[in-house]
């Protein structure tokens, strides 16, 4: 009998010293609804592809999986004078080809994100000089007090400058020349803890996990990783739920619970840090797209409050998004350094009040508008706007929606077209997680030599918003710099210069063979894959 | 006979040049690519630079008259969005694509002929009625539909074949073919019978209308009438009568079976030259839109091309009233 235990125990230990190096071949099998548009770090600043590459390359800062600012290829950084941040590099860390990271590699990512076809030349910018003081340490100096510099700069991944001159990758690739695009668009060596295997644009990239990566502490045991590009929602649900893959994005709000009544897969459902707002044009005299002539009702504060009173966001949150949307108050969502839950409630629902402002500021019978609204770019966004619309019915606005795929959406309303828009949806994740961002860019006034504002489509325009913007930039005392924050967010409120919605939700599908950690900014980090 | 290929020759020229006008007016419209090719944060002024290198706030002639000088030479730029030659990318999904049209077409032929001469001869067969209501199906549901359709039943619920993709592929020099691989094979079966099924349905009830009406005719009653076997009377001579329009239309087909190829590709995630060109759609990649429009439109000139000249020897008349038109 005994013998007979020992024998089964053994077996036990065998098939599980067996199933560990079973285990031990984990393919993560992916999708997203388009691909990275290219491996080349500093090619494009956009969510996705950056996200996309942070498991192969590295910046001297990261974030963790709350998108929290921690120390990556550098240690710790000092401030040692206004314009001065000292960093320490991390000690043996090595590239996916076997050399070593050091000193000469920042200065050359640094000058790098300057060349032509860099898309990562702001965050480059912020930066006029890098000393090398020895191997491991770099002096950086900022073009100004710069306290936000190792924050933004965990989307500037660092590049090995041997592998990348002798590859013909010195500079960024350049959608122009084709002789300076090389090898950086289809290869990478990084240092981060996963390299790129194989790559097919739009079709198929392969990774496999790198052996000597300096974090030993990386919870993951995927070993290899296969990435489609899957366009179509439904193909991409259906090859979850077939078990084809493994984990897929975006799934529509509508298939939650076909997925979560299938066995073996589930939705993953959390509060993205993008914020959907709606836009008014306050700067034009008469509106380009309404029957109001010779004068701009949008200017008036009474009419942008009669609107905002108008939206149920809590209807739209129920009927649109199936519950799963945050409504908010402020333009920043709680994941995003700034935030207040003090200033975050939003406009009161009351109809009657909106037509008695209505009212009060000449418009008994209210007027015409059209919404510029993409239809493919956030979730539900048409839908949001339709609602929106029927919910200004109500007060006796005649809202117009013109919904367009992204493409010409973006095309119409930005800059590039005179900001050619009465009123807008827009979407807005900050990248650098900070408030700083959402001003700079929403809300301070239109400055195109300054580049703020720039998507300030309405020019909501208040001169201490501007002010407060500058000094949020530069302040380190957080207390004083959350007094100004809030100072902010106050006037904007006040002036109603936005019509915050909320935040949408992310929208995962997941097999029950993984688990995995959401990013509030919808980057899917492979560090944080385990299979059970 | 030389001036009528002359005359055809410069129609094709100046039909392709009227594609490309059109279809370079239609990309005014389509949006704003630099939008597409640079985060949020890029400022005003890095945005207008890249506009300018690119040639887009050039007037509408030279930017017309630019790309009609690369694509003289087959050169249509890089990708915006690759930033690789568009003629590198097109080579890349090529073969994708014609693996999927061409194991199709051959599906839609080898069934829908032999379905089509049985529906004709065994007109009140219960097999015929039944392939004539499947074949309704075929004609009317969109073909997106029967994708999702065909996914969601083998697919989900079956689980016999994969869902999406070419399943692993084999290099062989400048061609990359799924046909060598059981995944490769098994990916392809979904796509190809999706794509077929209209082609098929199409081919099997044209087969059958011709083949009732040559079956009337009296060459075939006197062929019964000699006492000839049933089956030297169907396929020796009525199937060989019937099958001279239906090559002329097959051939013809052969081409929209390319375009079709799109919405399949999309459904299924064929990585091939359609699916290239909806994503150049969406992300407004000028170059490579232009290229795909332009070697769809030169594959239809071609052929017609071809079609002409073998008609020009076929019926010499043709060939007179160009001749005595030109001299």
């Amino acid at each position: 009998m005994t013998i007979m235990k020992k024998m089964l125990t053994t077996v036990a230990a065998a098939s599980m010293i067996l199933g560990a190096g079973l285990a031990e071949a984990n393919t993560l099998k992916f999708a997203f609804q388009g691909d990275a548009q290219s491996l080349d770090p500093h090619g494009l600043n956009e969510t996705f592809t950056l996200g996309f590459l942070s498991n192969v390359y590295e910046g001297l800062t990261m974030l963790d999986e709350n998108i929290k600012v921690i120390p990556g290829l550098a240690t710790s950084w000092e401030v040692t004078s206004p314009t001065t941040i000292v960093f320490k590099l991390r000690e043996g860390v090595k590239f996916h080809n076997g050399n070593s990271f050091n000193a000469d590699d920042v200065i050359f990512s640094w000058k790098r994100t300057l060349s032509e076809g860099s898309d990562q030349k702001v965050r480059g910018g912020m930066v006029v000089d890098i000393k090398k003081i020895d191997d491991l340490t770099v002096e950086v100096h900022t073009d100004g007090p710069q306290p936000l510099m190792p924050s933004e700069w965990a989307w500037i991944y660092m590049m090995d400058k041997e592998w990348s001159e002798e590859n013909g990758a010195g500079s960024a690739a350049n959608v122009k020349e084709e002789s300076a695009n090389g090898y950086s668009l289809n290869h990478a060596n990084g240092t981060g803890p996963f390299e790129v295997v194989s790559r097919q644009p739009d079709v198929k990239t392969v990774f496999k996990r790198s052996e000597n990566h300096w974090n030993e502490n990386i919870i993951s045991n995927v070993t290899d990783v296969i990435f489609t590009p899957v366009k179509q929602a439904a193909t991409r649900t259906a090859a979850l739920i077939s078990g084809e893959l493994d984990m897929v994005y975006p799934i529509p709000v509508q298939d939650w619970s076909r997925l979560d009544s299938e066995d073996g897969v589930s939705a993953l459902k959390g509060a993205e840090a993008r914020t959907i707002f709606l836009g008014m044009d306050q700067f034009r005299d008469e509106l380009l797209y309404s029957n109001v002539k010779g004068k701009n009702p949008l200017k008036d504060v009474r009419v942008r409050l009669a609107m905002a009173h108008a939206l149920d966001l809590e209807v739209i949150k129920k009927k649109i998004m199936r519950g799963a949307a945050t409504p908010t108050g402020l333009m920043i969502a709680p994941q995003v350094n700034g935030f207040n839950p003090e200033y975050n409630t939003p406009y009161t629902y009351d109809p009657e009040l909106s037509r008695k402002l209505l009212a009060e500021a000449g418009y008994p019978d209210g007027f015409e508008i059209t919404i510029d609204c993409p239809n493919n770019r956030y979730v539900n966004d048409e839908k949001i706007c339709i609602a929106a619309a029927s919910m200004m019915a109500k007060i006796g606005i005649k809202m117009k929606v013109l919904a367009q795929p992204k493409a010409k959406y973006f095309a119409k309303v930005l800059a590039q077209n005179n900001y050619d828009t009465s009123m807008y949806l827009l979407g807005w994740t900050p990248g650098s997680m900070d408030v700083h961002n959402v001003l700079g860019s929403l809300i301070a006034c239109q400055n195109a030599e300054k580049n703020v504002g720039l998507f300030n489509l309405g020019n909501y325009c208040n001169a201490r918003v501007d002010e407060l913007t500058d000094l949020i930039q530069v302040e380190t005392d957080a207390d004083k710099r959350q007094a100004y924050v809030d100072e902010a967010m106050q006037i904007v409120k006040d002036e109603v210069g936005y019509l915050p919605i909320h935040q949408q939700p992310l929208s995962w599908g997941v097999s029950d063979k993984i688990t995995v950690n959401q990013r509030a900014d919808n980057a899917f980090d492979f560090r944080y894959v385990v299979f059970k | 006979m030389f001036s009528f290929l002359i005359k055809r020759l410069l129609q094709s020229f100046m039909v392709l040049l009227s594609v490309a006008f059109i279809a370079f007016a239609l990309f005014k419209f389509v949006g704003d690519p630099i939008n597409n090719m640079v985060g949020q944060d890029t400022t005003l002024v890095e945005r207008e630079a890249l506009a300018e290198r690119l040639g887009l706030n050039d007037p509408f002639p030279i930017q017309f008259f630019n790309f009609i000088k690369g694509a003289a030479v087959g050169d249509f730029g890089l990708s915006y969005r690759h930033k690789v030659p568009v003629s590198q990318l097109i080579a890349e999904r090529a073969p994708a694509t014609l693996e999927l049209s061409i194991i199709s077409a051959l599906l839609s032929v080898f069934i829908g002929i032999p379905m089509g001469v049985y529906t004709a001869i065994r007109r009140k067969g219960f097999l015929s009625r039944s392939f004539m209501t499947v074949s309704l199906v075929g004609i009317s549901l969109p073909t997106f539909l029967i994708g999702i359709l065909f996914i969601f039943l083998f697919g989900v619920i079956l689980r016999w074949l994969p869902t999406f993709g070419r399943g692993e592929v084999v290099q062989i020099g400048f061609w990359s073919t799924g046909l060598l691989t059981w995944s490769g094979i098994k990916s392809l079966i979904l796509p190809a019978v999706t794509l077929a099924l209209f082609q098929m349905t199409l081919i099997m009830r044209l087969v059958r209308t011709e083949m009732l009406e040559v079956l009337t005719t009296d060459y075939i009653k006197f062929a019964r009438a000699r006492g000839l076997k049933e089956n030297a009377v169907n396929f020796g001579h009525a199937l060989k009568n019937t099958l001279i329009p239906v090559i002329t239309i097959i051939g013809l087909q052969l081409g929209l079976v390319m375009a079709f190829a799109i919405i399949t590709e999309t459904v299924f995630q064929w990585p091939g030259m359609g699916m290239l060109f909806i994503q150049a759609i969406e992300e407004v990649d000028v170059p490579v839109m232009a290229a795909y429009l332009m070697m769809i439109s030169v594959v239809f000139v071609a052929i017609n091309l071809a079609v002409d000249i073998l008609y020009a020897f076929v019926d010499p008349r043709l060939t007179i009233d160009g001749g005595s038109k030109h001299g």
